[in-house]
């Protein structure tokens, strides 16, 4: 167990066994989200109250629920890098918020596209909306801080302090459906009890939520690969790498 | 499959600018996301070597200075 850890925080064994996993997952994300996506668009029949524009729920859901599973990601890798200085989980966090960030924009895009024509608006200032508006500055922000230091080791610490904030506005996304009125519609997909879609619509959506979160996992450690290179330039390993792939 | 022709299927009874239209901003997203890092990573490789070559030159021309 310990030594699992130990090899963790190794940059070379990290960007090694990332690659291997890499080269596996990413064909499979690629298939998966192709037949998620032709599933969810061609085969299923239309809401029988929104009609065709219920479609967006394949790409809407996924990039929702990931978006928020992403920011646990990054606040709890901030938390390991403060508490115990651990360098990967310092590049996992930062890797981490372009990913977010870019999910969450599509979640909020793909919501407003939707709104338009079921709710007569593209964006209402309605809790859920404004929440995850929230999370969208949360993750930039992230981004931006990270930028703004010259020192990055200060920079790391106050992201990592600022994502770890952040999560008070988890349970707010979560519960603003059932806590405000809300034209947001309140979850579908339940664990306990029955769940309120049809099976027809409810697989091609987990084979979408499964696909965002393996291309979460993809993009994730591919962004890791990159920054481990460039932090570790100067040392044996990458020069070796450097000269073996030449 | 639900629509019988693809003219059905584009206009989806009137919600096909909406429902493209987010397939491809979302399409055009997924994309950049994984091959932004994966471009980033080539980059960065290309750099180091260039780097690596100019050094064994170095190394290399100082070298034969020392000969000479």
């Amino acid at each position: 167990m310990w030594s699992f850890f130990h090899k963790l925080g190794s940059p070379p064994w990290l960007f090694q066994i990332s690659g291997q996993i890499l080269r596996w997952l990413l064909p499979i994300t690629v298939v998966a989200l192709v037949v998620g996506a032709a599933w969810g668009l061609l085969f299923t029949s239309p809401d029988f109250r929104q009609g065709n524009s219920y479609r967006i729920i394949y790409l809407h859901v996924p990039a929702a629920v990931v978006s928020l599973a992403g920011y646990y990601v990054m606040a709890i890798a901030g938390a390991i890098s403060l508490i115990w200085k651990m360098k990967m989980a310092d590049i996992a966090m930062l890797a981490a918020a372009p990913v977010g960030a870019a999910l969450t924009f599509l979640a909020l895009v793909t919501g407003a596209i939707w709104g338009k024509p079921t709710w007569g608006a593209w964006w209402v200032w309605d809790a859920r909306l404004t929440s995850m508006l929230i999370l969208l500055f949360l993750y930039l922000g992230v981004i931006a801080l990270y930028e703004a230091y010259e020192n990055k080791a200060a920079a790391s610490k106050a992201c990592a302090v600022l994502a770890l904030v952040g999560t008070v506005n988890i349970p707010i996304i979560y519960k603003s459906v059932d806590w405000w009125y809300s034209l947001h519609q309140p979850a579908s997909i339940k664990f306990t009890g029955e769940s309120t879609i049809d099976s027809s619509m409810l697989y091609p959506l987990m084979l979408c939520i499964a696909a965002f979160y393996a291309l979460f996992t993809c993009a994730l450690l591919a962004n890791m690969r990159a920054t481990i290179l460039d932090r570790e330039r100067k040392t044996g390993w990458v020069q070796r790498l450097v000269s073996e792939d030449a | 499959m639900y629509f019988d022709s693809v003219s059905s299927l584009i206009a989806m009874d009137g919600h096909g600018a909406f429902v493209w239209s987010a397939y491809g901003i979302s399409a055009v997203v997924l994309i950049a996301l994984l091959v932004a890092p994966m471009r980033r990573r080539r980059r960065l490789m290309a750099e180091l070597k260039g780097e690596a070559r100019r050094a064994a030159a170095n190394s290399a021309n100082s070298l034969e200075a020392e000969v000479s």
